[in-house]
């Protein structure tokens, strides 16, 4: 019997592993779908609108067609014939939406024609050629405008432009009827409140800016009758169902693959028309084609995010008691419904119960089409409008009752023991523990002291404020009752020949870091080196099943799918090891993983080497009785409810009496995402989900005219957060456990801009509160500050 | 980037530069550190048939100090003029300028020439350039000419520069007692406004003055009447005071999403009295 003598493993769950993937991605090693390049490969590209909206009169693509080396100008009436409308994944009722609009374009940047052309430099020469002429119609742009009388509508069958109308209140919708069922307690509670605070707030759009614009490829292989689609998406497995639909093909017949990504941030969830119309000319032309956007394109016809309207209206007692909530949204959508359009918006409402008890709630919601690009998921996706609009409201209560803004969110927290806590909206709180979360917060941030250096420096006539926010959200994605693509995840787990690990995972990490964090998980499972694992993901011809990445849900889904195949491929190693074990009488069940053995609990000297076990798996000489040769298992993982991590913000803004200018002095965020598998990857998750929050605070925001033309396509105009606009961020954190799955983890990839926006506001309204300001939209422009210094009130 | 097809031809002299220009005719355009140019390209607002790379060309190339006037190449770029010995000690408003545009990335290609010909509403070494009085330096066919640097901007992206004629560089008298001061457009971070003023100073007292504005108008100009009022006024006590009309005197106020008119009109006299009080604060 050998006793390897390797190096005895530390435990990586918990540790700050270095990304494995970022000595790739630095150097410039990395695929992107950019890189691909087959032989014969074709170019796309888009002829756009260029107004708003309107009616196409004619497309006149002769000049383009002409153009040497162009081998295909179709236009969207054209390509109708071999597309359909284009799925989506929600079930409101929607406008059908072409790829390439076929009769009307409703938004600057919708495509009318694409070229197929031999290099993308005469592609765009080819689109630029292209005659379109237009009878233009009134553009629609204000939603609240859109949604009156007389307005002009984007879709026919959308009377004044309303996508979708929700309601729920009181005592809730009955089911039966879908009837709100009596909700006077609603206006009770509002009659009797000793403070009501009423606000109207935009939580403004946004454009997700991904560092690699969206790209794909798309090759048919006539004969085989099978296409590849390399896209820079999110979730390959969708994108491959839905292009498969799309195509009259069986999804037997689609492989899609999404390379390295970089980034996402929510709109690489949506399938877009380009990926569609790649496909379809591919079948079309019998040649790989391909098409990357550009940076433009991206300002113009990414999904953007957010871009609600919150009237809101928060009653409260004299000792800071909330009483009641009631919200009315506008969601602005754009354009089109798309893949989550119409979805991300109800999340609002549903996540406005925050970390409150909250007696009762009155929750409208319109989401109205307008001549702008269509809306999707954008980090966060529905719940930092939500919690935006409950935590200025609480920080309103605040400021009206004189309460410190943190002694009003402690009374009013949803106590320990009510988990698992039902909201209103329906929802089912795991875990909690929000009051040592807002102490530690506190404590780092030390916030008596912030409060006295705010106090000192207004004394010297600065202008300083403090602001904390308190959030809870939802992550882990699932179950599959609330998502339409399904909500589990899968893996697979397969030891190698040599002891080496490989694995699967239907998660597709875009940025997330999960070859590293799940590559720790495994590890620890079998006790072998993190080197001896590798963790594959993006394609559906390598990871067999999968729904991808969003909502969080990498972690606490695909961690947990993952963790349960691995729990088979270990058990089935250790049948490999008894049987290996032949001078003893050794049952499976008393092995363990231990520094590159498989050993008899507390007893090392029975031991086989994991790499000698993994060997006899595929040359089972002599086969043990019942079994299967090799070890390759796979898991689904359903989860029976979301994860609700939660943490709460704190921050100290000066403002520049002069200019308006706002900087950020201090950001200290304390998160609980559950167990934390590695606090490297988490903080970093947390980072960059801070510089986008603070960000929409305080620089970000999509602009259209009058005329619906953009204003802010480029970065030049687009004000991105960069790092020296950031102070040096105190992070912390508390740990709560979710009970959802086996790993207590509950996400993280979207907290920092959840807690933060809300905070930032509150400390830049609390800077101004000595002019009388009582309320900041965002951002918080520096014109919009001097003329709040100036002139008080609101902006 | 997806320009449009164009040729590319490096000139190896100021004078092939300078033929190259004739035999394009207005299909031609120079190549600096391609920061504005290339950048309308990439979005098809210029479609150049021939871009000549000026870049690298030696003659264009060095910063010199001679008996108090300083010569700038106009193939330095904004990092090089940054780290410049020589300006950080003789007339560091123009390094501290430099330092302060766009990025680094900005700041390692585009060039003190194609700054100044490009002329950006809201580029800021144009202001800096008048407030020192200084002189800009043409070749053409017909040989070199001088323009100061006040009568060389004259509208939006407009100079006084023929088609056929290169920026060679600039010259000015070494002044310490100069500072200028920007409000950064948060995105691109050009000028919003930024203001350069160069003070002659008697102790405390400021004899004759020369201010100039850039961002807030088509172009960079001077503020007399700032400049009149600085006169024989003491700083930095006075500066405020000098200021305060600044923005109120301009006849044309440029107005976008990142400032409006009566914003910028405001952040003139606010970024005036800045630079003023930091350029008095220097001697
Ligand atoms: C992201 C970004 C941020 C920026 N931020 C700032 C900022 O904060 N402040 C600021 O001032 N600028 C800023 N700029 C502009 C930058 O400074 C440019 O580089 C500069 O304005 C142009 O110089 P260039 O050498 O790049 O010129 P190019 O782009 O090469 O040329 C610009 C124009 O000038 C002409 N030209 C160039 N050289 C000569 C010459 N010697 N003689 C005659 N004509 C010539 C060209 O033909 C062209 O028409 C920014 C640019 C970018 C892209």
């Amino acid at each position: 019997m050998t006793i390897a003598d390797g190096p005895a493993l530390p435990k990586l769950i918990g540790e700050r592993v270095k990304r494995r993937e970022d000595p790739r991605l630095i150097q410039g090693q990395a695929t992107y779908v950019d890189d691909i390049k087959l032989p014969g490969m074709l170019h796309l590209a888009f002829k756009r609108s260029d107004i708003a909206h309107g009616v196409i009169r004619s497309i006149d693509t002769s000049a383009a067609a002409a153009m040497e080396g162009v081998e295909l100008v179709i236009t969207g009436a054209e390509l109708a014939e071999h597309l359909g409308p284009m799925p989506i994944g929600t079930p409101f009722p929607a406008p059908d939406h072409y790829s390439v609009a076929t009769d009307k374009v409703r938004y600057v940047g919708e495509p009318v024609a694409v070229v197929v052309a031999e290099d993308r430099y005469l592609a765009r020469d080819a689109a630029d050629a292209i005659e379109v002429e237009y009878d233009e119609l009134p553009a629609v742009v204000d939603p609240e405008a859109a949604m009156e009388a007389g307005s002009a509508t984007l879709h026919e069958g959308f009377e004044r432009n309303i996508a979708v109308e929700s309601y729920w209140g009181g005592t809730g919708v009955n089911p039966e009827t879908a009837q709100p069922e009596d909700d006077s307690a609603v206006d009770a509670a509002f009659a009797e409140a000793d403070v009501v605070v009423s606000q109207r707030m935009l939580n403004q759009r946004l454009a997700p800016n991904a560092m690699e614009p969206r790209g794909v490829v798309a090759h048919y292989e006539p004969g085989r009758e099978y296409l590849t689609v390399w896209s820079a998406t999110q979730n390959p497995h969708i994108l491959r169902t839905l292009v498969a639909a799309l195509m009259g093909l069986g999804e037997h017949q689609v492989r899609a693959v999404a390379p390295e990504v970089g980034g996402g941030f929510g709109c690489k969830i949506n399938i877009y028309g380009e990926e569609y119309v790649a496909a379809a000319l591919s079948r079309l032309v019998k040649a790989p084609v391909k098409w990357i956007e550009d940076r433009t394109e991206a300002f113009l016809t990414t999904t953007h995010g957010r871009d609600l309207l919150g009237y809101i209206d928060l009653a409260a007692k004299n000792d800071g008691t909330i009483t009641g909530l009631k919200a009315r949204i506008i969601a602005d959508i754009g354009a089109y419904e798309v893949l989550l359009t119409a979805m991300i918006p109800t999340l609002t409402g549903l996540m406005m119960n925050g970390v409150y008890r909250l007696p009762v709630v009155r929750h409208e919601l319109t989401e109205v089409f307008t001549n702008k690009t269509p809306t999707d998921a954008y980090r966060g996706a529905g719940r930092p409008e939500g919690l935006y609009f409950l935590e200025r409201a609480v920080d309103m209560v605040a400021r009206e009752l004189g309460m410190d803004p943190a002694e009003i969110r402690r009374k009013n927290f949803v106590p320990p023991d009510e988990f698992p806590f039902a909201t209103q909206g329906g929802l089912v709180y795991d875990s909690g523990n929000y009051e040592p979360c807002l102490d530690k917060a506190l404590e780092v941030a030390d916030w008596q002291g912030l409060l006295a250096e705010r106090d000192a420096a207004r004394a010297e006539g600065r202008i300083v404020g403090v602001g904390l926010s308190f959030y809870v959200e939802v992550c882990g994605l699932g179950p599959s009752a609330v998502v339409p693509t399904g909500g589990w995840e899968h893996s697979g787990v397969t030891v190698e020949r040599g002891g080496k690990v490989t694995a699967t995972t239907g998660a597709s990490p875009h940025g997330q870091g999960n070859e590293t964090t799940f590559a720790q998980m495994l590890a620890d499972h079998f006790s072998i080196p993190l080197e001896d694992i590798t963790i594959l993901h993006g394609d559906t011809s390598v990871v067999k099943q999968g729904i991808g990445t969003f909502g969080s849900r990498s972690q606490a889904v695909g961690g947990a799918a993952l963790i349960s195949a691995a729990g088979k491929a270990g058990d089935k190693m250790k049948q490999f090891a008894a049987a290996l074990m032949t001078d003893q009488e050794v049952s499976p069940e008393d092995l363990v993983f231990e520094d590159g053995r498989i050993q008899v609990e507390g007893a090392p000297e029975v031991s086989k080497t994991f790499a000698e076990v993994a060997d006899y798996a595929y040359v089972p000489v002599p086969l043990p009785p019942g079994m299967e040769p090799g070890v390759s298992e796979e898991a689904f993982f359903e989860p029976e409810n979301n994860t609700y991590p939660f943490g709460c913000h704190i921050s100290m803004v000066e403002v520049d009496r002069d200019t308006g200018e706002t900087k950020l002095l201090k950001l200290i965020a304390v998160d609980d995402c559950g167990n934390v598998i590695n606090p490297l990857i988490v903080d970093g998750q947390v980072h960059g989900g801070l510089a986008q929050g603070i960000g929409q605070a305080m620089f970000e925001e999509v602009v259209y005219d009058e005329d619906g033309q953009p204003v802010t396509a480029s970065f030049m105009d687009y004000v991105m957060p960069r790092a020296a606009d950031l102070p040096v961020f105190e992070l912390d954190r508390t740990v709560t456990p979710t009970p959802i799955n086996p790993l207590g983890a509950k996400g993280v990839g979207e907290a920092g801009t959840i807690g933060s926006t809300p905070c930032v506001v509150n400390a830049a309204v609390d800077a101004l509160a000595p002019f009388g300001v009582t309320h900041i939209e965002m951002p918080l422009r520096p014109e919009r500050m001097w003329r709040l210094i100036n002139e008080g009130g609101q902006s | 980037m997806i320009p449009t097809a164009f040729e590319y031809r490096r000139a190896g002299s100021v004078a092939e530069a300078l033929s190259l220009l004739q035999e394009g005719g207005p299909e031609a355009k120079l190549l600096a550190g391609g920061h504005s140019l290339i950048p309308m390209m990439k979005q098809r607002l210029a479609e150049p048939g021939l871009l000549i790379d000026i870049g690298g060309l030696d003659e264009l190339r060095g910063i010199q100090e001679d008996g108090g006037e300083i010569a700038i190449g106009a193939a330095m770029t904004h990092a090089e003029i940054a780290a410049s010995d020589v300006l950080r000690a003789q007339a560091p408003i123009v390094a501290e300028t430099a330092a302060n545009i766009g990025d680094a990335q900005v700041r390692n290609r585009g060039t003190i020439g194609g700054s100044l010909a490009h002329a950006d509403p809201g580029a800021d070494l144009p202001a800096v350039m008048v407030a020192l009085d200084a002189t800009i330096a043409l070749l053409g066919p017909n040989g070199e000419r001088k323009v100061q640097a006040e009568d060389f901007f004259q509208d939006i992206l407009t100079v006084d520069l023929a088609e056929d004629e290169i920026v060679t560089g600039v010259c000015f008298q070494a002044c310490r007692s100069a500072a200028y001061a920007k409000l950064e457009q948060r995105a691109s971070k050009f000028a919003l406004v930024g203001v350069a003023a160069a003070l002659s100073l008697d102790g405390g007292t400021c004899s004759s003055a020369r201010v100039a504005v850039t961002g807030a108008s088509s172009h960079a100009q001077r503020l007399s009447g700032v400049e009149g009022a600085l006169a024989g006024a003491s700083l930095p006590g006075g500066a405020a005071d000098a200021a305060s009309g600044a923005g109120d005197a301009l006849d044309f106020v440029n107005e976008d999403l990142h400032g409006s008119e009566e914003y910028r009109r405001a952040m003139t006299a606010v970024f005036a009295r800045r630079a003023i009080e930091a350029a008095a604060g220097r001697s």
